[in-house]
């Protein structure tokens, strides 16, 4: 089962970084800002060359 | 959207609408072939009659068909028309290049319909979801390339500097599937239509798992979650419940579903931490899935009631739900005990049915209601056509899933059943345990009809949807102010938060998502490459050889003919060490036997019982009248006839050339072995011949296919039986 050290480290690093990102991300305030982003979806593109700008060149 | 919108002039910008049309045809198209072959098959089991004796029309070449053209064609197109749709409003970009989009377009088809033909026409690698022969495989690579660099191309040149949470799941899609496709396709050209994998025995076993689960999580998973995230708020016009557990859901889920892989070979010759640790990451699973599943469904909070009017809703919903249902079911499938009663029957065809009709169908059909008139500048031909389509649909799904659970669970604990009294098995001829469950094959085949039924209702409404559209329809322009050029200072001064710095930089995020996912594959991959780890060494017989030896040139020759027709479609060679498996087939597998085995044929159905240990178990006349007739020697075999084995030709030209690669690979054939492959395999066939005639076959065998199945066949789980000295 030689295996496991490679194995291990991997693990313990992936887990270690998971660990630091989401610690960091917490603390710089991330889960702050995720409103916005859900409500911007639902915002149609407003044509500029639609019906009521007629006659303007795009 | 504030200190992030440091933005450049004014731009106009087309969306290239013409590119999703065409996906959404194609996906409506291959939906129908791939039902139409799924009815088919599923019939061909109900009576063996369906299969007609002719070679591309018989179950093992179909269903390879039936499954490609469901996960690659029918889901493949749907997921690039949502892709194609959602990506350019999403970045606020027409997509990189229509040239590279129409590339992808015919690019794909084409694959697609090569590879229905050569399937038909027993072209087959042999490994599940991975059928397709090794020039297709390098097209397939081509042609996604294609689709990422135009997909990437499309995300530099965005005007929306933040990246919604289905682009994130697209871009886990394209790097994802490239890297799981070009690893495991890794082979050696024998010809044209035939090569052999580099991996062997349960290595293959453990790279195609990975593959294979990935091919569920990466293709069948995430692209239809990101579609999920876009079109389920469209339709609801709701915004998604809750966006900071999109977050949550999407890490975790690509970090953990890469390593559930195992789950898929529990209790065979895998080591067992392997498959303990594939068992553990498949119930952790259950967390990430259930939190999207449950965004998905409170997204619909305060909106409910139009489920009851609006048929786009109700599909969206439902197939929410099943992907829900199949979520709760894959871990409950991947626990070892569960999975013992579960593997190799019709529970598996039922879990992944909930998940292919439920969740990727019927998100694909929601999706489709709501993008068509859309597209067509049109209203959608008739609402009451598309709410019969759904609940055709519906009961389609539960008469299929229920059928196959009511069947699966029966014939698995008719396997495992044994009669206290005597300690033998209680249904010793694997038979009974089919002829039981004919009758809910046509229940499923019911099923099958009743959801192609709601599909041409789809495709009546399509049609005349279409036919009612403008004939020309000017593409709109639109403006948005362009992003100034990323660099990371520039972003780091303009907003410190860290995610938002890793959306801002999309060559970094994929990078860093590629990273994650190779790092949870090596720690799964790289150990099976230490053979003396994984492989127990090659026993030692008294008389001093090794006891597994590799194929002669006549027995791999009749491999080639087992895995060209399909054969591991229906019969496993993985014997699990359980009481009523050794009783009914003999000692358990070992990973040594199949270390010369490319592909691994281990299986994962048994519609017929397991062949591990086939070999000697009948003489060889019995396989000779089995391939012609299989009911002359097995009273209501469902099992289809083989009459051209015994008409075609044996082709031996390509032995010599096929002994060569398989020694480049490893396996121990002296020179002269390899030169003398063909003579070899020519007396070979000679042998097996002469003894059939004893036997009572006709005269003249030794020139037809039958020997070098039979051959093959007659070798199955040998080398182990004779005396070995450890």
């Amino acid at each position: 089962m030689s295996v496991i050290y490679l194995m291990l480290p991997f693990a313990l690093l992936l887990g270690l970084g998971f660990t630091v990102a989401f610690v960091w991300m917490t603390a710089h305030g991330q889960y702050d800002d995720l409103e916005t982003p859900a409500y911007r979806l639902l915002l149609n593109d407003e044509p500029v060359d639609g019906p009521a700008r007629k006659g303007r060149d795009a | 959207m504030t200190s992030e919108t440091a933005t450049g002039p004014v731009e106009t910008y087309r969306y290239d609408d013409a590119i999703a049309k065409k996906f959404l045809l194609a996906t409506v198209f291959w939906g129908l072939i791939a039902m139409l072959v799924g009815v088919t098959i599923a019939s061909q089991l109900g009576n063996w009659r369906l299969n007609f004796g002719i070679p591309w029309l018989t179950f093992g070449r179909l269903r390879p068909l039936h499954t490609n053209a469901a996960i690659f064609a029918f889901a493949g197109n749907a997921i690039f028309a949502g892709i194609y749709y959602s990506t350019q409003r999403l970045l606020k970009a027409r997509m990189f290049s229509d040239a590279l989009s129409a590339f992808h377009f015919w690019g794909w088809q084409a694959i697609i319909v090569i590879g229905a033909i050569t399937l038909c026409m027993g072209f087959t690698v042999g490994k599940e979801y991975a059928e397709l022969e090794w020039p297709l495989d390098i097209a397939i690579t081509v042609v996604w390339t294609a689709f990422a660099v135009n997909f990437f191309g499309t995300l530099i040149r965005r005007r929306e500097r933040h990246l919604y949470v289905a682009i994130w799941f697209y871009i886990a899609t394209i790097i994802t599937v490239a890297i799981l496709h070009v690893v495991n396709s890794v082979s050696i050209p024998v010809s044209l239509w035939k090569s052999y994998p580099v991996y062997a025995g349960v290595q293959d076993a453990l790279i195609q798992w990975w593959y294979g689960h990935n091919a569920v999580a990466f293709v069948l998973t995430t692209p239809f979650l990101g579609l999920m995230y876009y079109f389920l708020p469209k339709a609801a016009n709701r915004p998604v419940y809750s966006y900071r557990l999109s977050i949550i859901h999407f890490w975790s889920l690509v970090f953990i579903y890469i390593w559930a892989g195992p789950h898929h070979l529990l209790y065979t010759a895998l080591p067992e931490w392997a498959q303990t640790l594939g068992m553990i990451f498949s119930v952790m699973l259950l967390a990430p899935s259930w939190g999207g599943m449950i965004n998905g469904l409170l997204t619909l909070r305060g909106a409910w009631d139009r489920v009851r009017t609006d048929p786009i809703l109700k599909f969206l919903v439902a197939g929410v739900t099943f992907y829900g249902m199949a979520t709760f079911e894959g871990p409950l499938l991947s626990i070892k005990s569960v999975n013992l009663l579960g593997h190799y029957t019709d529970w598996i065809i039922s879990h992944v049915h909930g998940g292919a009709l439920g969740w990727n169908g019927f998100i694909t059909f929601g999706m489709i209601y709501w993008l068509a008139p859309r597209l067509w500048k049109t209203e959608l031909y008739s609402v009451r056509l598309a709410t019969a389509h759904f609940w055709a649909g519906f009961l389609g799904i539960v008469l299929y899933m229920s059928s196959m659970y009511v069947s699966g669970i029966t014939q698995g604990l008719m396997w495992r059943a044994i009669d206290p009294t005597t300690g033998r098995l209680a249904y010793p001829d694997f038979i009974e345990t089919v002829v039981r469950i004919v009758p809910l094959y046509w229940v499923r085949a019911t099923g099958g009809v009743l959801f192609l039924s709601g599909v041409t209702m789809m495709i009546v409404n399509l049609w005349l949807t279409i036919a009612r559209a403008p004939k020309e329809v000017k593409e709109e322009v639109y403006a948005a102010p362009s992003l100034r050029p990323l660099t990371p200072e520039a972003l780091i001064v303009a907003d410190r938060r860290p995610h938002r710095m890793l959306e801002g930089l999309p060559m970094v995020f994929t990078v860093l998502s590629a990273i994650a996912v190779l790092v949870g594959s090596l720690i799964e991959i790289v150990p099976s490459f230490l053979a003396h780890d994984y492989v127990e060494a090659n026993p030692i017989r008294a008389s001093g050889d090794r006891a597994i030896k590799p194929y002669t040139a006549l027995e791999l020759q009749g491999r080639d003919i087992y895995v060209r027709e399909g054969c591991y479609t229906c019969h496993s060679q993985m014997v699990r060490p359980t009481e009523a498996e050794t009783l009914r087939y003999g000692t358990y597998s070992r990973a040594e036997e199949s270390i010369y085995d490319r592909p691994f044929q281990w299986g994962s159905k048994r519609t017929g019982p397991d062949l591990a240990r086939v070999g000697g178990k009948y003489p060889d006349l019995w396989h000779f009248r089995h391939m012609l007739d299989p009911r002359a020697v097995v009273p209501g075999s469902i099992m289809p006839p083989y009459p051209w084995l015994v008409r075609d030709e044996l082709d031996l030209s390509l032995s010599e050339r096929k002994l060569r690669i398989m020694r480049t690979l490893g396996v121990p054939y002296s020179a002269e072995e390899v030169a003398a492959a063909e003579p070899s395999a020519r007396q070979q066939a000679r042998e097996v011949a002469a003894r059939l005639e004893v036997e009572g076959a006709p005269q003249g065998l030794q020139d037809k296919e039958i020997v070098a199945l039979i051959a093959y066949l007659q070798r199955l789980g040998r080398d182990l039986r004779q005396g070995v000295a450890r």
